[in-house]
């Protein structure tokens, strides 16, 4: 092949959150650049919708719920050596703060953190994670960049994840792995149909974009790409801002 | 929850529109005072007093304080 600094030839790659949106959009752009992928999801039935799409063979699905520890452990008590992480499950909130109780920040933050938390300390702790693989956390804007309303949530959880991405850095330099984060704006996914933000609304924020459009699901897949192939080699504790332009504003 | 109990609720999601404006037949949206907070607001007390989920949707299609109050009812 031609010369490819991007290229996932040779690496396994597990990526979480594979049933929909960027995870999904991950999943497949990263077997179309060679990797083997483990995709993992709640869904069964979506999941197999993105086993379909991958390219070439040998790839293996895993369905689990992560906000259960049991779920955690039977992903990574599932999983081969591998070179690379993408950590896409996530899943937003929108209570203004007064409705923030224990019991909704803990349900947040087990999926947005606590389960990337321990997939990687349980692979790290297993050995399953080769010398020079690459950690690659989904953050956001909100909560490292900016905020909107109704967000503390999930800003603590991005936030929380932020400071994760340095301390992860740091710690496992030693083995050759690196860690980083990609933020992006708002990007076209089912995040956004849960109907708590209208149409219209949608539609208005769009012209905060200075790129005139939101993200597509591959806007954040290709940088994923690159944090996980060797063009990264030198990057580690690095927030990839993916926005459109916005947080220029 | 009564319709009473649901206009105190209601009306306590608001800091500067007077409690005498919260009635069976208001117009909520187009108090001064309505805005995307005020209806995260409105949604997240529906689900922590009533245990119902209504939707952005619901409210756009509600006009009153009752209307709202019947479709959560629904739920
Ligand atoms: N869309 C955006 O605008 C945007 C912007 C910034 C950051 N992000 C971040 O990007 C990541 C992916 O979001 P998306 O937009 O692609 O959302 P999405 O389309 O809703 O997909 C979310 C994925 O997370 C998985 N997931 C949720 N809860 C899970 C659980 N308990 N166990 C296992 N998997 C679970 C879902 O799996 P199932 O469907 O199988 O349950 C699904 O595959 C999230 O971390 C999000 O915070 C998104």
């Amino acid at each position: 092949m031609s010369y490819n600094p991007f290229t996932l030839e040779g690496k396994t790659i597990l990526v979480t959150g594979a049933s929909s949106g960027i995870g999904r959009a991950t999943a497949i752009e990263c077997s179309k650049m060679g990797a083997r992928v483990i995709i993992t999801g709640r869904n069964e039935e979506r999941l197999e919708e993105t086993y379909r799409n991958l390219q070439k063979a040998d790839h293996k699905f895993i369905v689990s719920d992560l906000g259960e520890e049991n779920g955690i452990q039977n992903l990574v008590s599932q999983l081969p050596a591998i070179d690379g992480v993408v950590h896409c499950a996530g899943i937003t909130s929108n209570l203004p703060f007064q409705f923030a109780t224990r019991e909704k920040f803990d349900s947040i933050m087990d999926v947005n953190f606590y389960a990337p938390v321990e997939i990687s300390r349980l692979s790290i702790k297993a050995k399953k994670l080769n010398k020079n693989s690459s950690i690659v956390f989904i953050s956001s804007i909100s909560g490292v960049f900016i905020s909107s309303v109704a967000s503390s949530i999930y800003c603590a959880s991005k936030g929380a994840l932020n400071g994760l991405i340095k301390g992860l850095a740091l710690d496992l330099a030693s083995k050759g792995i690196r860690v980083n984060s990609v933020n992006p704006g708002i990007v076209e996914t089912n995040l956004f149909d849960a109907g708590l933000i209208t149409k219209e609304q949608l539609a208005v924020e769009m012209n905060n974009y200075p790129l005139k459009r939101y993200g597509k699901p591959e806007d954040i897949a290709h940088a994923a790409i690159y944090l996980l192939s060797t063009a990264s080699s030198w990057v580690t504790g690095a927030n990839l801002l993916i926005d459109g332009g916005y947080t220029l504003k | 929850m009564e319709l009473n109990d649901f206009i105190q609720k209601f009306a306590e999601q608001f800091e500067e529109t007077a409690i005498e404006l919260f009635t069976a037949e208001t117009e909520f949206k187009n108090l001064p005072e309505w805005s995307s907070l005020t209806a995260l607001s409105i949604i997240a007390m529906v689900d922590e007093e009533m245990e119902k989920r209504i939707t952005g949707a619901d409210i756009r299609n509600s006009s009153t304080i009752e209307d709202l109050f019947k479709l959560a009812l629904s739920k």
